[in-house]
């Protein structure tokens, strides 16, 4: 969330859509509730489902599962050709006047750059105009054809009201009723929170409907102010945590990238992602990326990290590609892994495909999961019939599985969505034998580092130099590695403008990551988490909930990362003058008299950097101001562009029904043999969707006996018409397949799917939620993905579990 | 003296048995069968948050014992903590249940192992599975590293062995294991953001 849960009550309109609020996220819901009871504000929910946070909306419109970017497309273009903008906002604070290379085309439903047999893009050509001096061209007149504000009004301006409810099959009349009320918030003194969920991201291009939604935003001005705001609803309790501590193929802490093998000069390594400033006057606060990257090499490796090798750089992995979940089955499927760990994860049960999966894990040598309770994934080799039908005797695979704690038996931190790091404490042992994740990660790495000190082996420096300053190695404490990640100074470290002034003596805790130097004298394993744990001591465990202004923002509850800001782009809350674009809604403003900018809020910006300075409010991006055309950064086009699901009903794209290779998105990786396992609607005529319910978490909930009884079997929802037509009744039960495989559950005849017409066609959707399995206290049943296609997000390759074709039957 | 119901309970509350302040003459004006004293304010009160979504509620965890050396700590009951800014008490159906998780019947006790071709899971120490899992990673690696490329570039990686992180465990969690698995050269890393 750029915003936070209790900021949502200082909204005026919500848009709850690619999300369901009120029953994925209940008691976040509650400030939805609260805006409208007090604020009078509107809530608005676009979904293909009429959700219970649509059963409280002040107006609904369907839509077709996978078509959000027409729908936000067509807002783009309604906001554009009626002049519903923030003007002095968009001017200032967006790319609206940078100029784009002559060279970058949209023809076609392509990009410029286009390579058909790789299915990827040269982007090359994706950039701007830059002058002499080094910066971007700009017209501040916005009249150049080649400004983003121009090409984006023409790239939009196929997105006509008509063309969205061919796409979508959103009445047209529902599609203007929702633009007309969006384009009230740009007005200065009106706001609008986009409240999103996995409804966004479990798309082929995912990543490119959140963008959408977040260009509306910036068109409204309604980011970086109280009320408003891009808020991902995160879908686990630390899922922003682990994200944010950098648990992906490709990532470090704080949002730094490992190395690809082509980076093998560690200083062009740095400099790559160090970006200088595109405009004069801007702070681009990447360009302390070397402090960071020094910094977490130091908390990784001590000692053993110095200038002359370059803090460890080697040591790194160097990708070739980014091996992520999908890639990884992909090549554990073609033999190509041993072993794998699953740490509280259960893959059989969360990744698309399940014959694909349970066929992968058989081909390993060795499974280790470590979890609280008893998993698919687990069990995978084992026979559970119908649910899981394999032969355990044909299976090879030497199976761990090793007891953790949960929650309430250990101490700890968890980043919730709204970037609040909160500290929690054990309340109990946990049964049996369960040990707590970090005694089992130290129990392995200890004994693979006692193996390589006795045996030797392949290039042990790493691991035996890995930093293990802990009282008790076989287990590092909660605080230890809290403080470790929050950071602590080697040497004093001193005021760059005063070197006799010393801002962190040796040995301390770190205030923030200003303090931060890339010469070895500072460690700190997640820079973003920085001052987290400061001399002050655990600010995680701050309890003070007081709300001195009055608009929830509670500094002192908790530690929000970056710094404690509660809300990012707080600049941009004020006109460039520095006055607050809405005194009732303030978070900071420009205080001439103290020359600092102050407030409700820790500013995001430049603490004394006066306004007449010009710099702009988005300070990590090197332009210092926020992107409509995203440049290179995505890697299916720079402007959002509406494609096909990979299983559509629809056989073409209707925006270019003349080029097959512009149906589904481009860009998106297929493996192949999977293009085979894509389902036609001629076989597979319905929209299928999956969700959850609010009476159970994933595939936990099953082991839970409150949950078991209130949600006890599985089931699936069905339109009224398409039960009429398939002569289904509530409570029969019926098979729903798609072309690679079957589950079979109970119907629930429901109107809250609703018959769409897209294409000039009647189209059904089902409704698939997600919590069963065959193990739990719960009744068995089949693990839905059993049903879902085996492709990613074009950026970042979250599967496609939200808009797929299945088949319906009676049993 | 009188006391109302509500004092009543709250002198209850402070510690002292309903009986012997009736025996003292502090009664209230209402009938005394129906009082006993509230199995919570005897217990141990712990502040944690919510595991299940990312909204992060506060939450109570009751447990009996005190946390002395050989007291079995047991958790009796779990709410929402009213002090916290967000569910302000509140809890939805799943953490209102989240005491069934904790004593779910199907919660691990000790590590197991299922050999290849096995149907049965069979009990074993830690020990024997951590000093077997580190053998087969180290075996692993050791047999499968890539020190570098085909282009002869310094690439030190490891891709035969996969990791997924939980992202429902802690940060500290999460940041030791990162370190961990990184030092070890893996690539094949992610956790439930992915998905």
């Amino acid at each position: 969330m750029t915003n936070h849960w209790v900021d949502i009550k200082n909204t005026d309109l919500v848009l709850i859509m690619g999300g369901n609020a009120a029953e994925a996220h209940p008691c976040g819901f509650k400030w939805v509730t609260e805006a409208k009871a007090h604020r009078k504000a509107r809530l608005i929910v676009v979904d293909p489902r009429f959700t219970r946070s649509a059963a409280v909306s002040d107006f609904y419109a369907p839509i077709r599962a996978g078509s959000d970017i027409a729908f936000l497309g067509g807002i783009i273009n309604y906001l554009l050709s009626n002049d519903r903008i923030h003007h002095e906002y968009v001017k200032n604070y967006t790319d609206f006047s940078f100029l784009v290379n002559e060279a970058y085309t949209f023809e076609k439903g392509l990009f410029s750059g286009y390579n058909a047999e790789k299915r990827n893009y040269d982007k090359s050509t994706w950039g701007y105009q830059i002058g002499e001096d080094g910066f971007a061209k700009t017209d501040p007149t916005l009249q150049d054809p080649r400004c983003v504000y121009q090409l984006m009004k023409a790239h939009y301006s196929r997105y006509t009201p008509d063309m969205v409810s061919t796409i979508c099959g959103t009445p047209k009349e529902a599609f203007l009723k929702v633009c007309e009320m969006i384009a009230e918030t740009s007005a200065s003194n009106k706001t609008m929170t986009i409240m999103y969920a996995l409804g966004w991201t479990q798309h082929s291009q995912g990543s490119q409907m959140i963008r959408t939604g977040a260009m509306v935003q910036l068109l409204l001005g309604n980011i970086g102010v109280a009320g408003g705001g891009m808020n991902a609803l995160r879908g686990h309790s630390n899922i922003q945590g682990l994200t944010d501590l950098g648990l992906l193929s490709n990532l470090l802490p704080g949002y730094m990238t490992l190395p690809g093998e082509k980076e093998q000069d560690y200083q062009a390594y740095i400099d790559k992602r160090a970006f200088k400033p595109l405009r004069p006057g801007q702070l681009s606060y990447w360009s302390n990326y070397g402090k960071f990257f020094v910094s977490t090499m130091k908390a990784w490796y001590g000692d053993a990290a110095a200038a002359d090798n370059n803090w460890c750089y080697d040591w790194l992995p160097k990708l070739d590609k980014t091996y992520d979940i999908l890639q990884v089955f992909e090549n554990m499927n073609n033999g190509m892994m041993n072993g794998y760990v699953c740490q509280g994860f259960n893959p059989l049960a969360s990744a698309p495909c399940k014959v694909k999966v349970s066929g992968a894990l058989a081909k390993l040598k060795y499974l280790v999961t470590i979890d609280p309770l008893a998993t698919e994934t687990a069990e995978f080799w084992q026979n559970h019939g119908e649910y899981n039908d394999v032969d355990p005797a044909k299976i090879q695979t030497e199976v761990f599985r090793l007891p953790s704690t949960c929650f309430a038996e250990e101490d700890g931190s968890l980043v919730n969505s709204g970037r609040w790091l909160q500290w929690h404490w054990k309340g109990a042992e946990p049964p049996g034998d369960a040990l707590s994740d970090q005694e089992i990660m130290a129990g392995i790495f200890l004994r693979i580092r006692e193996l390589y000190k006795k045996d030797g082996g392949t290039f042990p420096d790493p691991i035996l130099n890995l930093s293990w300053k802990h009282r008790r190695p076989d287990f590092p404490s909660p605080e230890e590695l809290a403080k470790e990640f929050s950071g602590k100074a080697l040497k004093d470290v001193t005021d760059p403008k005063d070197p006799t002034k010393v801002l962190v003596k040796a040995g301390e805790q770190i205030n923030g990551f200003a303090e931060l130097r890339d010469d070895g004298s500072t460690a700190c394993g997640c820079w973003i988490f920085a001052g987290a744990w400061s001399e002050k001591g655990n600010l995680m465990a701050r309890r003070d909930n007081a709300d001195p202004f009055g608009i929830g923002q509670t500094l002192n509850w908790a530690f929000a990362w970056p710094a404690n800001r509660r809300i990012l782009y707080n600049r941009a809350s004020c006109d460039p003058a520095g006055k607050p674009y809405d005194a009732t809604r303030k978070l900071i403003a420009w205080d001439a008299g103290t020359g600092k900018w102050s407030g409700s809020d820790i500013p995001d910006f430049k603490p004394d950097s006066a306004p007449e300075e010009g710099m702009s409010p988005f300070i990590m991006n090197p332009e210092g101001v926020a992107r409509f055309f995203a440049v290179d950064k995505m890697n299916d086009g720079p402007f959002p562009e509406h494609y096909e699901p990979f299983e559509s009903p629809l056989v073409s794209n209707p925006m270019f029904p003349d080029n097959p290779v512009a149906r589904a998105c481009p860009a998106a990786r297929v493996f192949k043999g999977d293009w085979e396992s894509f389902g036609k609607p001629d076989k597979f005529p319905f929209v299928a969707t999956t969700y959850r319910l609010t009476e159970h978490f994933h595939f936990w909930t099953k082991h839970v006996k409150s949950s078991a009884i209130i949600q006890p079997e599985q089931f699936v929802e069905i339109g009224e018409d398409l039960a009429k037509e398939k002569a289904i009744k509530s409570g029969d039960h019926v098979r729903v397949k798609s072309k690679r495989g079957f589950i079979v559950a109970v119907a629930v005849v429901t109107r809250r799917l609703m018959t769409l017409t897209v294409g000039g066609k009647k189209t059904y959707t089902v409704g698939i939620p997600i919590h069963w399995g065959f193990t739990g206290v719960a009744k068995n049943g089949y693990l839905t993905n059993t049903l879902t296609p085996f492709v990613g997000d074009a950026n970042t390759q979250t599967p496609e579990f939200k808009a797929f074709l299945v088949d319906v039957e009676k049993v | 003296m009188q006391v109302t119901r509500r004092q009543f309970f709250r002198i209850c509350a402070a510690g002292v048995g309903s009986s012997s302040l009736a025996a003292l003459g502090f009664a209230p004006g209402e009938a005394l069968a129906q009082v006993r004293a509230f199995k919570l304010a005897r217990a141990t009160e712990t502040r944690n948050t919510c595991p299940y979504c990312s909204v992060g509620c506060g939450v109570l965890l009751y447990s009996l014992g005190d946390k002395s050396k050989n007291a079995h700590t047991e958790i009796i009951h779990i709410e929402g903590d009213p002090d916290h800014p967000v569910n302000r008490g509140t809890l939805c159906p799943k953490g209102a249940g989240l005491l069934d998780f904790v004593h779910s019947p199907n919660r691990l006790q000790t590590p197991e192992y299922r050999a290849p071709g096995g149907k049965e899971w069979t009990r074993i120490s830690w020990d024997e599975a951590l000093d077997r899992i580190a053998k087969l990673m180290k075996d692993d690696r050791d047999k499968n590293f890539v020190a570098t490329n085909q282009d002869g570039a310094t690439v030190n990686r490891w891709t035969t062995t996969g990791f997924l992180a939980a992202s429902a465990s802690s940060n500290e969690t999460g940041y030791l294991t990162h370190k961990v698995v990184r030092s070890l050269g893996m690539l094949a890393f992610d956790n439930q953001a992915r998905v």
